[in-house]
């Protein structure tokens, strides 16, 4: 048997019967060069995302870490019994009488002491500009708390004002201060001086992560802790609704419901749901929760109620997905030993699927906690400045705001003190983000590893 | 010799009781009219083999048996249906009991993702058919006997039922099935994914179970309705054609259809 090949094609083997496997032909070598080029595209494309990805951590780090740490000056107060307490009784309701303004000139005498070593020409009533406009409140809440210092010499650590705090982190240089009325190139020089005895020092600060938004001036004050409060509010809310909700009707649709039009319609809706912008699910909030229902603005049970409203697409998708993705066979054998539907769904069928839908639910979560358009449009961006627990949110129905709404707040402030704290900000936000991913991924890996 | 031992069968087959009667049975997926007028006597204690060519009705006729055909929307059912001369169509049946009398067993092993013991342990357990855990027990360790499963599965009876070879997990799903005591059992092509040796194993297994259940088995296998019924239906684009002896629909078809189909000229 001769092969009709070898006339067409000439012998590339000395034995002259066909084609050799050695030697690649033509379409052979074209279709490996399509092979490599589309390998080759699809390496580009992922180190260029990686490049972002680097890049945007890298910015977020350089420009974030700094404001987890805050610049301390560390100062000893005479607190005279006669100034802050004239009736000499101790009487708290007497000792509140005296302001924060009435503490000032304390200070300032203890600023005074601390740089009476240090030569400047900065006028004694300036010096307090170094502080931050706090400082007295600081004082005067050390004493209400403790009223017995009274009398004694107290150190004090006060922040700083957030220009010195600038200096220190590099932010503001010595010729950015000639227009600058808050602070002179002389102050800066007491705080070099200072920071050289200790006097000035620069630590972590866990008022940022905990403590209270702060007044546009007071950049080096402000915290994320109130919002935090808020959007964990938010979440109890979202979760509490959204979850039962969204896996009770994902599991009607899916299982019970009758396979007619309605359904059909209800199933575009919610699709189209997913994808509707969120600041229309926040002007609804609005009219619905604030103008109809006359809850109460800024507060976080609205703010979950309407995030709710967002989230419960994502679930109910996710869910149905993961619901389909329970084998039929295993429906059958339920059925088919005369388990009722609601036995073959709740014993068989939603087990299988749970490792689906928390994970939908989280990310779902996730997406809801990094939501600002729809909190913008009621309210949530409420400026709480007291700590936990005076007057802030102690509840769902006290105002509140929410860590992106007040990041965004922090973006819009003019000082570039509070652009720090806004990427500062970023940095916590993402570890809420990260955490729900991790303990996404450690609830799906315990449910899986069941079988 | 032979001839003796299918007349023994068959006196078997025909001297029960009928234990299903179907009287003009129609079936509608949508406008498919799947079954068209069945009636057909099946006798307790025996194996009834339904064949025919693919898609000419066989299983949905069987799911109509256990009323499995209510879980499709678009699935209709006329005429009646009678076990035990009971209409298990009568708006008083609610499946489930119905179901826990007519167990099923399915093409591909489909074993719950759970342990050997919860397997067959689940229908006595929502069923309510034993009081305590010594019950249900013995309830599982008969079940597996009667499957043939208990000497393999005895050592991992809490080890995944999906861990296990397809014919062992045939068998497994045939314990799941008998362990809530029904009185008839319906498999539909329950070899067809196995190797020839568990399929051995379960055709003998099937021969067993006639003396406890009434068995209806389809198959597109007619070797497999030759060994193990005593009773063959054919069916042919949703019609009930033939349903006769196994040993006569094999040797003496009366119905041009049923000859071609066993000659292999149709299917
Ligand atoms: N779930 C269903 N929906 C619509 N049509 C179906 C469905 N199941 C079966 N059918 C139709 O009913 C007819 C009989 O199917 P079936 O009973 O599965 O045949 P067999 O088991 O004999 O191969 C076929 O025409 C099939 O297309
Ligand atoms: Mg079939």
């Amino acid at each position: 048997m001769t092969l009709e090949t070898a006339d067409i094609t000439p012998p590339a083997t000395p034995s002259g019967k066909g084609k050799s496997l050695l030697a690649q032909d033509t379409r052979t070598k074209k279709r490996n060069a399509a092979e490599t080029r589309f390998k080759a595209y699809g390496i580009a494309a992922l180190a260029f995302s990686i490049l972002f990805l680097a890049m945007l951590l890298f910015a977020i780090v350089r420009n974030g870490v700094p404001a987890f740490t805050q610049t301390f000056v560390t100062i000893e107060v005479e607190l005279p019994a006669d100034v802050l307490d004239k009736n000499g009784n101790r009487d708290i309701d007497d000792i509140k009488k005296v302001s924060t303004f009435g503490y000032n000139p304390l200070i300032q005498d203890a600023l005074v002491a601390a740089t009476a070593d240090i030569e400047t020409d900065v006028a004694d009533g300036d010096l307090k500009k170094m502080l931050s406009s706090s400082a007295g409140a600081t004082v005067r809440n050390a004493v209400i708390a403790n009223p017995d210092l009274i009398g004694q010499t107290v150190e004090f650590e006060v922040l700083a004002s957030s220009r010195v705090d600038g200096y220190m982190k590099g932010r503001v240089e010595r010729e950015d201060l000639e227009r600058d009325r808050n602070l002179d190139a002389a102050h800066l020089d007491i705080v070099d001086a200072l920071s050289q005895t200790g006097g000035v020092t620069r630590k972590f600060n866990w008022d940022f992560i905990l403590g209270a938004d702060a007044s546009e001036s007071r950049p080096e004050q402000a915290g994320m802790g109130v919002a935090m409060l808020g959007s964990v509010f938010m979440m109890l809310v979202v979760l509490l609704l959204s979850l039962p909700i969204g896996v009770a009707a994902s599991i009607y649709l899916e299982e019970f419901a009758p396979q007619n039009w309605i359904t059909d319609l209800i199933e575009v809706n919610i699709s189209n749901l997913a994808a509707v912008p969120s600041i229309v699910f926040g002007i609804l909030g609005l009219a619905v929760f604030i103008q109809f229902a006359h809850l109460p603005q800024s507060a976080p049970l609205v703010g979950g109620l309407t995030l709710t409203l967002m989230t419960l697409p994502t679930i109910v998708i996710s869910t149905r997905a993961s619901l389909k993705a329970v084998p039929p066979s295993i429906r059958s054998a339920a059925l088919g030993v005369g388990a009722s539907e609601m036995q073959t769904v709740f014993h068989h069928v939603l087990p299988l699927a749970m490792p689906g839908i928390l994970t939908g639910t989280i990310i779902g979560l996730a997406q809801a906690l990094g939501e600002t358009a729809p909190l913008l449009l009621i309210g949530m961006v409420g400026y709480i400045a007291s700590n936990y627990p005076d007057g802030i949110a102690s509840g769902f129905l006290d105002p509140n705001s929410a860590m992106p709404a007040q990041i965004f707040e922090w973006a819009k402030r003019a000082d570039p003190a509070y652009y720090e704290r806004a990427w500062g900000g970023i940095i916590i936000l993402l570890v809420f983000l990260m955490t729900m991913n991790i303990i996404a991924i450690i609830l799906r890996r315990r449910f899986e590893r069941r079988w | 010799m032979l001839d003796d031992k299918y007349h023994a069968d068959r006196a078997v087959g025909t001297m029960q009781d009928k234990k299903i009667t179907a009287k003009n049975v129609q079936v509608f997926y949508g406008d498919t009219h799947a079954i068209k007028d069945v009636n057909v006597d099946i006798a307790d204690k025996t194996v009834t083999a339904f064949i025919g060519p693919s898609g000419c009705g066989k299983s949905t006729f069987l799911r109509c048996l256990n009323r499995m055909n209510d879980t499709i929307d678009i699935c209709r059912v006329e005429g009646d249906i009678l076990i035990d001369d009971e209409d298990i169509y009568d708006p008083r049946v609610d499946p489930v009991q119905l179901r826990a009398k007519v167990g099923m067993v399915f093409q591909k092993p489909n074993p719950f993702p759970k342990s050997i013991y919860d397997n067959v342990a689940y229908g006595p357990k929502i069923h309510g058919l034993a009081k305590t855990k010594a019950d249900l027990d013995e309830i599982v360790e008969s079940s597996l006997r009667k499957a043939a499963l208990w000497n393999e599965a005895k050592d991992r009876l809490h080890q995944p039922g999906t861990g296990m070879s397809g014919g062992q997990q045939q068998r497994l799903c045939i314990a799941r099935a008998i362990a809530t005591a029904p009185e008839i059992l319906l498999m539909d092509e329950p070899c067809s994914a196995l190797d020839p040796i568990a399929t051995a194993q379960v055709e003998e297994l099937i021969d067993e179970l006639r003396q406890s259940f009434s068995v209806v088995i389809v198959t597109h296998s007619m070797q497999q309705a030759a060994r193990v019924s005593q009773k063959t239906a054919f069916f042919h684009l949703g019609n009930l054609v033939e349903f006769d002896d196994t040993d006569k629909i094999f040797t003496n078809p009366q119905d041009p259809r049923t000859e071609s189909y066993i000659s292999g000229r149709i299917g």
